[in-house]
């Protein structure tokens, strides 16, 4: 079991009005924009199950929005996100989907595009009291909450890549506390994702990057 | 220095000689790896957005996203004082705390959850009005949100807080025992009065569903945190007195956790039955 904090009981500081509905699609969104390189112009949303119903009283929307800005669940501009992205030159939409049953009752597809043109879309579920799980990555099915730091290798599948990511790491004292790897078909694109007690060192992902195979390198510190 | 039930918890306020905030803030410090100093002031600034988030509807009422409350606040501390008014005092004031954290929560102001946003005006309702009313130190509410802490950390960890899982006794229910038992400490009650407090406070809401108007949280929301925080005032007022209870606040959450698992899916949060599904409710929602 892992460890409950008196600010897990005591907590988190919020936007409200719902743990599960605003504060983690906030987060969400938040781990979001961390996976594609900023400027985002873009950002589609695609809500499921409870969130399709229930978005707008719950500000699920705006929380939303407001991650994809990289706001904090506790921070006060979500309530005005709409204008905020508008000022910012942010274009949005929220859609429905009522149809999809087969997906985790509080679930969002985000799909960003930045100003470069690249495009990215995550999937995450929202599982209550704030915590989230985010559980695909351009199609590709994964599993992390991003409540460790978080690094994650975009890489060909192909031998030897896997032992320079953890040589990488190991070189630089960094101690893994779950790794795992995801990729779309044999030899197609992998996903690598490595979590953390500690923060990574500074410049780790240039180092991972070297490696011919692998493509991206993103960081999400919590 | 951790503890798995309230049993434990009791035994460890024994040997140590301190109180239930004591051992939960050494706890932070120990199994939470952090500072003193730091979970202390962490826990102030809790205190402060609860105050402020207990403040503000009652001088500006909000309307809520979902439109289903707001004013309420205001309108029951206008109401206080005057000769119609019946409930004074601490009760009178927790009241309008409580139905106020729930409209700065419904109108996406900045709240602290205890345990959940839905049940997040108990715990502050009380204590904020027992400051008041008896004049208390910020640092003496600080330590009795360790206590409430404590309580409510038994509850995630031995049974649920979650509405969806248990239904309102999770949440409100859980928050009114967090509430009675921190209220205990603060008047200067035992850590065995103190727990003694909170079982009562749970045994009282026992059963209660879980249905939010729309799957909101709005109504009837709101109302309950009120109620909670009034029934955590029962229940810490017994305590103090020395009444004891039959049920040791252990059992009350096996029990609790045991009721919520037989609530029917439709009074669990998915504004399918309850108030939710009442005529007028429905028509408000438009379905």
């Amino acid at each position: 079991m892992s460890f409950i904090s008196v600010f897990d009981v005591i907590g988190p500081n919020m936007i409200g009005p719902s743990s599960s509905h605003t504060a983690g699609a906030c987060v969400i969104a938040f781990l979001a924009h961390r996976m594609i390189a900023p400027p985002i112009v873009r950002a589609d949303f695609t809500l499921y199950g409870s969130f399709a119903k229930t978005y707008r009283g719950h500000g699920t929307d705006r929380a939303l929005l407001g991650g994809i800005m990289g706001f904090g669940t506790d921070d006060i501009r979500i309530r005005d996100s709409f204008d905020i992205a508008k000022e910012r030159g942010i274009a949005f939409s929220f859609t429905p989907c009522l149809t999809e049953t087969d997906v985790h009752p509080n679930t969002v597809d985000i799909r960003m595009e930045n100003s470069a043109g690249d495009t990215a879309e995550v999937r995450g579920e929202s599982l209550g009291g704030g915590k989230v799980r985010i559980s695909r990555i351009n199609g590709v099915t994964v599993d992390f909450t991003g409540e460790y730091s978080t690094v994650i290798v975009v890489q060909q599948d192909t031998p030897g890549v896997v032992a320079h990511i953890t040589r990488v790491l190991s070189d630089r004292g960094v101690n893994i506390a779950f790794m795992r790897l995801y990729r779309e078909s044999k030899g197609r694109t992998a996903y690598t994702i490595v979590e953390s007690d500690g923060r990574f060192p500074d410049g780790i992902a240039e180092p991972l990057l070297s490696n011919p195979h692998v493509r991206d390198v993103m960081i999400l510190e919590p | 220095m951790d503890f798995k039930s309230a049993k434990e918890l009791l035994e460890l306020c024994a040997r140590e000689n301190c109180a239930i905030s004591e051992i939960m803030l050494r706890r932070e410090c120990t199994e939470g790896e952090t500072s003193r100093e730091d979970a202390i002031k962490r826990m102030a600034r809790a205190l402060v957005i609860m105050r402020e988030s207990a403040a503000g509807p009652v001088y500006s009422p909000v309307r809520s996203m979902g439109g289903l409350i707001g004013g309420a606040a205001k309108k029951l501390s206008g109401h206080a004082g005057s000769p119609g008014s019946i409930a004074g005092g601490v009760l009178g004031r927790a009241m309008v705390y409580s139905l106020a954290v729930l409209e700065t929560n419904a109108s996406m102001g900045l709240i602290v959850a205890a345990p959940t946003a839905g049940s997040a005006g108990v715990v502050p309702g009380l204590l904020l009005a027992l400051q008041d009313c008896r004049s208390l130190p910020d640092g003496a509410v600080v330590s009795a949100l360790f206590n409430a802490g404590a309580v409510g950390y038994l509850a995630m960890r031995n049974a649920t807080v979650a509405g969806a899982v248990g239904g309102c006794q999770a949440e409100v229910g859980v928050a009114s025992a967090m509430a009675a038992s921190a209220a205990v400490e603060l008047m200067g009650g035992t850590p065995e009065q103190c727990l003694t407090a909170a079982s009562t406070a749970l045994t009282n809401m026992l059963g209660l569903v879980c249905d939010p108007v729309g799957g909101l949280v709005e109504y009837p929301c709101q109302n309950r945190n009120a109620a909670g925080a009034a029934n955590a005032l029962v229940a810490a007022e017994m305590a103090l007195s020395g009444i004891s209870q039959l049920i040791p606040f252990d059992e009350m959450l096996d029990t609790m956790y045991a009721v919520g698992r037989r609530i029917p899916l439709e009074l669990r949060e998915t504004a399918l039955g309850g108030c939710a599904a009442a005529p007028s409710a429905c028509a408000r929602c438009g379905g």
